[in-house]
């Protein structure tokens, strides 16, 4: 192994069969470099950094299950009569799509296993890409130089819903053909290209008998393709800007603190996986998801009351719900010019999601604007420390949450026996309220958080132990912190708003003025962290420096 | 390192952090003292920790052994009932949670209880040095200058008008993906054979003409045109458009205005069944209030009021099919739609009146 070094230099052997191996390789491929990189690499450590995980984990476990169903899968359209051992539907007339989705459930053995595993990956997919969104949205790590992997993550987000949607329909049974039929409703609203989408997406009228075979070609190459790139991608981001950290004693922009990746992040990450999987088959064992045997082939005559789509389609779904088709006598949809412009269909699936999504796209460039804040940004924001921020992100999740909650406004009905109307009505009043409401207790529960904080570190934490005084006077006893656990709770920064800064021509322009004003809006609100001097005269202000305890507590409580 | 790229607060004095100068800030302490874990300390603990983690991984071979004996001693023969599925997708699942959370949670706790623990500090480099930063900004920067793309606006405007071009054929080629919609939308199964023989309305799925001598007061019927399931291709597409509800009333309660008087028969009317919001089987036929309501998006139509939206995302009525009956007593359409049936299209309004021609 060590021949191509000259024989008289002194030469390095590997002792351990581990580094003979590494050696073997390393002289063959190299790879040393990248070794060293990486062995050692340092991950901070936080319950909420495993959502991407999981979402990375279902991924692959998605890939897995999915590859073995297209062994069974047969996504023609063609008309058939089903054979197989299901007895309620043998014989009757179906899509070979649908009888091979019956057979990979019935007589393939494990075939049920694989679609349930299949299916609830999925949902967990997208779930975990969800949460993890907004874990990263309300932390702050989207800020410099994170920008553009939040866009890469967003662009996921949208591809695991399209993974998720083009999936769902495959099986071509009576539920996801009613999801089909509701697309194209859509679709056919577009103005001017609408009916020309349509019938190139179906082959043209609906249902057509290509739907199924090219949804199949997007679901098993094209997205997966795209996700497999962005995933790449975003890892790829993730090694080259290191992980954030949560804030706290030791941890600053310019290190970061945490296990290295050799052994125990990757031991603690790679078990992670078989973790997840094992969630996801306790589920598929034990929680049926979409029985398609109970719903028979598509026909586009029956439809079963109480159906739902997957739930990432919800929020969309909610939203067509919401719009009001007539208001009074005035019907929303319009003709102008002999052309049909289909406002409540159009407004209510392209309106929202577009705002949401434009939104999520550009928020790290809007709040970097506001604050002029062009720093690099490497530990997290704890929620409450930026609550215009956190407010933000809780109007728009509360938004969402409206939509996705009217997409089941029938089950609301029928579960807690109100009227339908009146849950539409509620939530339309909701879908306009609801953000602001959300908006203004959050953005207050984040200051009171603040203040607590203040509290806690000026005067210490409750001990929950009462001492009775001289004079009869009950008090409770707070323990001083530590310095540890009091820099984290001092540890932040708090902007003041920005005033309007004057360009290279000493000019305020009315964009500046505006970016005061949302500057204003952003920062005024605020409470500032405790300060070495604050803390002192907190001390001082209760009498001796480091008083005794019990007295300390009381000036405490008088304060 | 990494924070002052280009954009420290030093130079920028962008961001204002009032009262927050060094002098007045907490000191950072640095990483709290590592805490022993009682593994590290007492050899005993650290032999149990090894042994638990024997154990998961132990679990996990039950786990992979449960799934492959149920895998080949369950037969899923020709005569397997659903409960046998059942049990053997429990029995896969069980085994499979087991062998991989035996793994993980083996993994898992040897990593915490056994692997060092200690956390470390890194410092973080910055993605590139200042030189690099400087270095790529004047190759950009020399590569446009070489290339003359700012000086010769000609070649620019003419690659720009050319690169904006080269995807039209790229979006063309789709074009065969389907036919063009021309007047299919307008058109259902409904309207009278080339003979003139008018279609009867038979009963959704098994076909069987539907004489209005059956049809009770307070009855539906879902319906479909005679000869549908005849058709050896594109029965779905036709079915799609032609599915109709069928319901009789005291014709006191039906209020059709003056030129529909004539398509209902001593109270029996039909109605598409295609909801007008996005295409959904209007399926729910409220008896008591003459109500019909759409299951996906709750659309609510009335049908005293010629099927008028009452409710719900969607703008405009259902189409009626106008019938009536032939010598045999049974239930006819005696025309098609006169407007095309399900939701909304940008062409619509052009095919309204075709169906009468």
């Amino acid at each position: 192994m060590s021949s191509s070094l000259t024989p008289d230099a002194p030469v390095f052997v590997a002792k351990t069969k581990g580094g003979r191996i590494t050696d073997f390789v390393d002289q063959r491929v190299g790879g040393s470099g990248i070794l060293r990189e990486f062995g050692r690499k340092v991950f901070p450590d936080h319950w909420s950094f495993m959502f991407g995980e999981v979402a990375l984990y279902s991924f692959v476990i998605l890939l897995l299950s999915g590859t073995f169903l297209t062994f069974f899968f047969d996504p023609s359209m063609a008309e058939t009569h089903y054979a197989g051992s299901y007895t309620p539907l043998k014989n009757v007339e179906m899509s070979v799509a649908y009888s091979s989705s019956l057979n990979i459930s019935f007589d393939v053995r494990g075939g049920l296993f694989m679609r349930q595993v299949h299916h609830w990956a999925a949902l967990l997919f997208v779930a975990s890409v969800s949460v993890h969104m907004l874990r990263v949205f309300f932390t702050g790590a989207f800020r410099k130089p994170r920008e553009l992997n939040w866009v890469v993550g967003s662009v996921l987000l949208i591809l695991s819903m399209a993974a998720g949607f083009t999936g769902y329909s495959l099986p071509d049974d009576l539920l996801s053909g009613n999801g089909l039929r509701i697309i194209d409703g859509v679709i056919k609203s577009i103005p001017v290209i609408g009916t020309y989408i349509s019938f190139f997406l179906f082959g043209g009228e609906f249902p057509g008998t290509m739907i199924i075979s090219r949804l199949y070609m997007l679901h098993i190459l094209l997205v997966p393709a795209l996700i497999l790139l962005m995933i790449v991608m975003h890892l790829f981001m993730v090694v080259v800007h290191k992980h954030t950290q949560y804030p706290g004693p030791g941890r600053n922009d310019g290190n970061v603190v945490g296990y290295p990746l050799g052994p125990v992040y990757a031991a603690k990450a790679g078990g992670f996986f078989f973790i997840v999987f094992g969630v996801v088959a306790i589920m598929a064992a034990f929680f049926t998801i979409n029985p398609i045997w109970n719903y028979g082939p598509y026909d586009p005559s029956p439809v079963s009351a109480g159906t739902q789509p997957d739930w990432y389609i919800g929020f969309v779904d909610g939203a067509l719900r919401l719009m009001p088709g007539t208001i009074g006598d005035w019907k929303v949809e319009q003709i102008w010019f002999g052309h049909m412009f289909t406002f409540n269909v159009l407004l209510p699936a392209l309106v929202p999601a577009g705002i949401l999504f434009t939104v999520m796209f550009t928020y790290p460039w809007i709040e970097r604007w506001i604050t002029k804040d062009n720093r690099e940004h490497h530990v997290l924001d704890r929620p409450r420390n930026a609550p215009t921020r956190t407010a933000i992100g809780m109007a728009g999740f509360v938004w969402y949450c409206v939509m996705w909650a009217a997409a089941g406004s029938d089950l609301i009905a029928t579960h807690f026996h109100v009227a339908l109307n009146d849950v539409t009505y509620w939530l339309r009043a909701l879908f306009f309220i609801g953000p602001v409401i959300a908006f203004i207790v959050t953005k207050r529960v984040a200051l009171a958080l603040q203040r607590k904080d203040r509290e806690i570190a000026l005067h210490g934490r409750e001990t929950g132990r009462i001492v009775r005084l001289p004079h009869g006077e009950f008090i409770e006893v707070h323990a001083p912190l530590d310095e540890y656990k009091r820099y984290k709770l001092v540890g932040f920064e708090s902007p003041s708003p920005l005033p309007a800064v004057p360009n290279e021509h000493g000019v305020v322009d009315r964009k500046e003025r505006r970016r005061a004003k949302l500057s204003r809006w952003f920062f005024e609100d605020r409470v500032a962290p405790v300060t070495p001097v604050e803390l002192e005269a907190a001390h001082g202000h209760h009498g001796s420096h480091e008083a005794v305890e019990a007295a300390d507590a009381q000036k405490t409580l008088s304060h | 390192m990494g924070n002052h790229s280009d954009g420290s607060p030093n130079h920028s004095g962008t961001v204002a952090t009032a009262g927050q100068n060094e002098v007045e800030k907490f000191q950072d302490p640095g990483i709290p003292p590592h805490r022993l874990r009682l593994a590290d300390t007492d050899p005993r603990a650290a032999k149990k920790a090894e042994r638990q983690v024997a154990l998961l991984f132990g679990i996990s071979v039950v786990g992979t052994l449960i799934f492959l004996v149920s895998y080949f001693a369950i037969d899923l023969g020709n005569d397997s009932s659903i409960a046998t599925i059942r049990l053997q997708n429990a029995l896969l699942g069980i085994g499979t949670a087991f062998a991989m959370l035996g793994i993980g949670t083996g993994i898992v706790h040897w990593a915490k209880a056994l692997m060092p623990d200690h956390e470390v500090s890194e410092e973080r480099h910055a993605i590139r040095t200042e030189e690099d930063r400087q270095a790529a900004v004047r190759i950009v920067d020399d590569i446009v200058e070489e290339t003359g793309i700012k000086r010769r606006p000609l070649i620019r405007n003419t690659l720009l008008g050319a690169v904006a071009l080269a995807p039209l054929p790229a979006l063309a080629i789709f074009g065969d993906l389907g036919p063009r919609p021309d007047f299919a939308l307008a058109h259902t199964m409904w309207a009278p054979g080339p003979d003139g023989k008018l279609k009867r309305l038979a009963r959704d799925p098994d076909g069987t003409p539907i004489k209005a001598a059956d049809v009770t007061i307070g009855s539906a019927f879902h319906v479909i045109p005679e000869g549908l399931n005849e058709l050896s291709e594109g029965k779905l597409n036709e079915k799609a458009k032609s599915v109709v509800l069928l319901m009789r009333l005291d014709p006191a309660e039906l209020h059709p205005s003056p030129e529909r008087i004539d398509w209902a028969y001593n109270g029996i009317v039909a109605y598409s069944k295609i909801c007008t919001h996005v295409g959904c089987p209007v399926a729910l036929y409220e008896q008591q209030t003459h109500h019909l309501l759409c299951p996906c998006h709750q659309s609510t139509f009335d049908l005293t009021q010629q099927c008028k939206v009452i409710f719900g995302p969607a703008s405009r009525p259902l189409p009626q099919l106008p019938i009536a009956v032939d010598s045999e007593g049974y239930l006819v359409a005696t025309s098609d739609f006169h407007e095309p049936v399900g939701p909304s299209y940008w062409e619509r309004e052009q095919h309204v009146l075709i169906p009468n021609s």
